[in-house]
């Protein structure tokens, strides 16, 4: 809280020694109030908070926003822990004294707390708890109502997200508060929020239309999508010159819309190429490298996927605590698991139907039949519940463009993983024995190279490249039986458009694929893009047959 | 190696067999009364589906331990048409005419149950389809115990608009007949309440689809127009999950952008992280946490049965335990199980629903039911927040939709008619 306070100081340096006391007298006297008042909350008059706080647990709904209401009304900051409990789903009523009190989830019970003092409570079995229920309008009615309380709030943070709560809730009776926070605040980012909140709220009122064009002012410098619908509401309604101030406020905002709708969508391309790029890498060394066609391939995805599944279920059970780090033990696992099926497969089916594709796309369709009822039988063919460690949930912003935790980490994940095998094929000697199989089965042999081990070896990488991929996936997509087949024929196209036998080739499809996409989608629809991309894909085959980057030199023709 | 691999398959073919061929149920010394079962147990929509197959020999059983019907035991004969819509057909003709079964109990999607329909008409049996459509169908053989859209649809958008004030509406929906068909029919209710075209948004996925990125951002923009928004959902199946992964990942909330999906029930949330979802609504006729003596029994006795306490109930299994009840009472009423007599016995028959009331034919083969809007809770449950005051009857053929909204469809004598015009007076309007 110190450096802010200086800085208004410096900056009002250049004045009359009065006015800069005036000044640090201003700036200090809100914090000064705050703390008297946080020292004034003795018990008595915390207790006369309870009539009111208890009064949540009784009646509808509607009853219940009306104590929402009279409690925001009291202006006392002692309620929010109370509220923001209610909000959260946390606010249970005692049945034994009808008392309301907050319950955390701890193990396997709930640990009780006051919801004014904040003291721990006896605990009391789940029975003996009533559940206090809301709904969307009354967490709405929350959300402003906790807004509203921590404007003056000593945390930084809290300021933050109340500035936020009140510019979603525009409400007019929310300006002389504003006025007074904005006086007050020293975080000039917050400071910023709680004038762009003061705006929306100028906007809802019936203040002079002046004012209301300053306010236009500020939320066209905002540029987001809330001030275009705050905008957009006043343009429909408001009178002529108002209009006119909505109208070239919204263009300007369009404009600069148009641009991170760019960036958005080159965004979700190269996040959706990442996805691409994952569900075929391993089908680039299968398919590209070896030449078999393996319908079974979305089925080690899927069996990646429920390692991890299985994984996360003895973490919840014996290390609930490590549960974030689940995911670096799935993949190892899903890589072992994945890559040992895909060696039984390529020993038990595969290699006796060596160069008859025909009958290996069907064997192995077969084979992915079988792994998935295994699947079905064994886990039921519900969905399984895959949990998101803390680091991959949520998202952050970039100027407009939201990017959410999961899928920058998938991207990075993909990237990393196709690295890591673009060096294991270059510059290790299995490597160098499988892109000499590859090239020339019989050279290869009469050099010594054991062929059969090379080739089991080789799927069993790609199978479990295809595993660790699952790993991956089971965070953007449900767990399933099914999980695979989705992805099996966009892997196939992938590893076709980009060239068969060519890493790289297989990296630029997906990236090139998921963004066309992209900017397809919102012109085209969904069902439409992907259509138009099948279509482009098939031409460009008829075209260049070999895919973007055709294997050149003296590789023997199968 | 050679021998392992061999075993190795052959466990795992014989697990595969075990679960796709019939159950049958216990071996028949005396004559019994058998009741078919269509429902996939493998492929895409094994995972809805194998839980009405549970349901149905949960209540097969029950009706045995209280005698069983007519003095004879009841036999489930269960096959398996693996989410295969012409196999529909096959295993259907299969059931009623090698197994002779006097009834059948199945069927989810709308194509599959488009593909049996003409095999329950040549061969006159019995079909009960428990899950909620599209409407715009009402045929003899059939019995339509999941809702109508005007049981689900309709007032879900009334709550959205009274309740919440929306303005402005998404209809998002999986690519195919029924959220083609029942996004017509709200389209077309929407502009009836005076919604004007640019307010309403409509677009379509393939099934399974699993990028929602774009769509959500969509949905983020065509929010931001200073009305009040919300999502219709008729998103299928396992698409759903993705979809609501990403609607929290981008912070859409309930306060903000409410979604209310017709396909999301118990079961599809058992599967999903409900933290982010809490708020957004789902339209039922019946929810696991209605607080009802009769569904705490129902409950108690399905989890005793699957053996598992943390399996859910939905609403689908609520369609089953009605329609088959309601096929119990006509039984016994017309004191046969022969179709015609099912068929004309079977109107009129009323069986308790397990929210608390009665459920009944109605003459066009549909149900009364009470609907239900609830949000999603913490727990994976649904909580009511609203609900119709009385019982709403299906309405076969919507009132809102051009060709359909002068038919109606009353299977009682002398009329005996599915798509009755009543401004040409002539059975066989348009429509099937």
């Amino acid at each position: 809280m110190k450096p802010p306070v200086n800085a208004s100081v410096n900056a009002h340096a250049q004045r009359s020694l009065p006015a800069l006391l005036l000044a640090l007298l201003l700036a200090l006297l809100p914090l000064a109030l705050l703390s008297s008042a946080a020292s004034a909350q003795d018990a008595p008059a915390l207790e006369s908070l309870r009539p009111l706080v208890d009064a949540l647990g009784k009646g509808s709904f509607t009853d219940t926003e009306k104590q929402v209401t009279a409690l925001a009304a009291t202006g006392d900051p002692a309620v929010v822990p109370a509220l923001e409990a209610l909000g959260n789903g946390d606010l249970y009523l005692r049945k034994a004294d009808g008392a309301v009190v907050i319950g955390k989830r701890a193990g396997s019970g709930l640990a009780l707390t006051d919801p004014l003092t904040g003291e721990a409570l006896e605990p009391v079995a789940a029975s003996g708890l009533d559940k206090i229920r809301v709904n969307n309008r009354l967490r709405r009615t929350i959300r402003n109502a906790v807004g509203g309380l921590t404007l003056r709030a000593a945390d930084t943070r809290v300021r933050r997200q109340a500035a936020e709560a009140i510019f979603k809730a525009q409400d007019a009776e929310a300006i002389e508060a504003l006025d007074d926070a904005i006086a007050a605040e020293t975080d000039a980012g917050v400071a910023k929020l709680m004038r762009e909140a003061r705006a929306a709220a100028v906007l809802a009122s019936d203040l002079p239309t002046d004012e209301k064009i300053a306010a236009i002012d500020t939320l066209a410098e905002r540029g987001d999508r809330d001030a275009l619908s705050m905008i957009t509401a006043v343009q429909n309604s408001g009178a002529t010159e108002l209009q006119e101030a909505a109208g070239a406020a919204l263009a300007r905002i369009q404009k600069l819309q148009a641009v991170w709708d760019m960036a958005r969508n080159v965004w979700f391309g190269l996040s959706l190429g990442s996805v691409l790029l994952l569900a075929a890498i391993g089908l680039a060394i299968t398919f590209g490298v070896m030449g078999v066609i393996n319908m079974a391939h979305g089925e080690m995805v899927m069996l990646g996927a429920y390692t991890t599944f299985m994984v996360q279920n003895l973490f919840r059970l014996h290390a609930p605590h490590l549960f974030d780090y689940s995911l670096l033990v799935a993949l190892p696992a899903a890589f072992l698991v994945a890559g040992l099926v895909g060696v039984a497969i390529e020993r038990g089916v595969i290699r006796f139907l060596h160069n008859r594709p025909l009958e290996t796309l069907l064997a192995t369709w077969g084979v992915s039949l079988i792994l998935q009822q295994t699947v079905r039988s064994i886990f039921g063919p519900t969905n399984q519940e895959v949990g998101n460690p803390a680091f991959m949930s949520g998202a952050f912003e970039i100027g407009q463009l939201t990017i959410t935790y999961n899928r920058l980490w998938i991207l990075v994940f993909a990237l990393t993983v196709f690295a890591a095998l673009l060096i294991a094929m270059k510059f290790t000697r299995f490597g160098l024995n499988v892109r000499a199989v590859t090239q020339n089965r019989r050279m290869a042999a009469s050099m010594g190279i054991r062929t059969p081990l090379v080739d089991a070896l080789t799927f069993g990488l790609g199978s479990g490249i295809a595993g660790i991929a699952g790993v991956a996936l089971s965070q953007i997509d449900n767990v399933s039986p099914n999980l695979g087949q989705s992805y099996i024929i966009d892997s196939f196209m992938v590893v076709v458009f980009g060239g068969v036998g060519n890493l790289w080739g297989t990296l630029v499809a997906a990236m090139s694929l998921g963004v066309a996409n992209k900017f397809l989608e919102p012109v085209a629809g969904a069902v439409l893009a992907k259509i138009l991309v099948l279509v482009f894909i098939i031409l460009f085959i008829q075209k260049r047959p070999r895919g973007l980057f055709a294997l050149k030199g003296r590789a023997v023709e199968a | 190696m050679t021998r392992f691999s061999r075993n190795f398959f052959a466990g795992m073919a014989l697990s595969g067999l075990m679960a796709s061929t019939a159950v049958t149920g216990a071996f028949a010394q005396e004559e019994t009364i058998k009741v078919g079962i269509l429902h996939s147990l493998s492929g895409t929509m094994a995972i809805s589906e194998t839980t009405l197959k549970d349901v149905m020999l949960m209540l097969i059983e029950e009706q045995n331990k209280k005698g069983g019907l007519l003095g004879k035991k009841l036999e489930a004969v269960v096959v398996d048409p693996a989410s295969d819509w012409p196999l529909f057909a096959e295993k259907a003709r299969e059931l009623i005419e090698v197994n002779k079964v006097s009834a059948v109990f199945g069927c989810w999607t709308s194509v599959s149950r488009k593909s049996v329909l003409p095999v329950f008409e040549e061969l006159n049996s019995l079909l009960f389809y428990p899950v909620q459509y599209e409407g715009e169908e009402s045929q003899r053989n059939v019995f339509y115990t999941g809702a109508a859209p005007n049981q689900q649809a309709i007032p879900a958008v009334d709550y959205l608009m009274n309740e919440e004030g929306v303005e402005r509406w998404v209809l998002a929906g999986t690519d195919y007949v029924y959220p083609r068909t029942t996004n017509k029919i709200l389209e077309a209710y929407l502009k009836a309440k005076g919604v004007a075209e640019e307010d309403i948004l409509i677009n379509y996925t393939p099934f399974g689809h699993s990028d929602w990125q774009t769509i959500v951002s969509d949905i983020k923009a065509f929010g931001s127009a200073g009305k009040k928004t919300a999502v219709v959902s008729t998103i299928n199946g396992d698409a759903n999950v993705p979809f609501y992964k990403e609607l929290g990942n981008a912070g859409i909330k309930a306060e903000d952008i409410p979604v209310v999906a017709f396909s999301v029930g118990e079961e599809e949330l058992a599967g999903l992280d409900t933290g982010p979802l809490v708020g957004h609504l789902a339209a039922w006729n019946y929810f696991q946490s209605v607080d009802t003596p009769i569904n705490a029994e129902f409950i108690e006795t399905w989890k005793a049965y699957i053996g598992d306490d943390k399996r859910v109930t939905n609403d689908p299994m609520e369609a089953h335990f009605i329609g088959f009840n309601m096929w119990v009472k006509a039984v016994e009423k017309a004191g046969t199980t022969e179709a015609d007599a099912v068929i004309d016995a079977i109107i009129g028959v009323a069986v308790p629903n397990l929210t608390g009331g009665y459920s009944a034919m109605m003459p066009n083969h549909h149900i009364t039911k009470p609907v239900l809007i609830g949000e999603i809770q913490e727990d994976g449950q649904f909580e009511t927040v609203w609900e119709t005051s009385g019982l709403v009857v299906g309405d076969a053929w919507s009132d809102y939709l051009d060709g359909s909204k002068d038919l109606i469809a009353d299977w009682r004598k002398p009329m005996s008619c599915g798509n009755f015009n009543t401004v040409t007076g002539k059975c066989g309007g348009s429509g099937s």
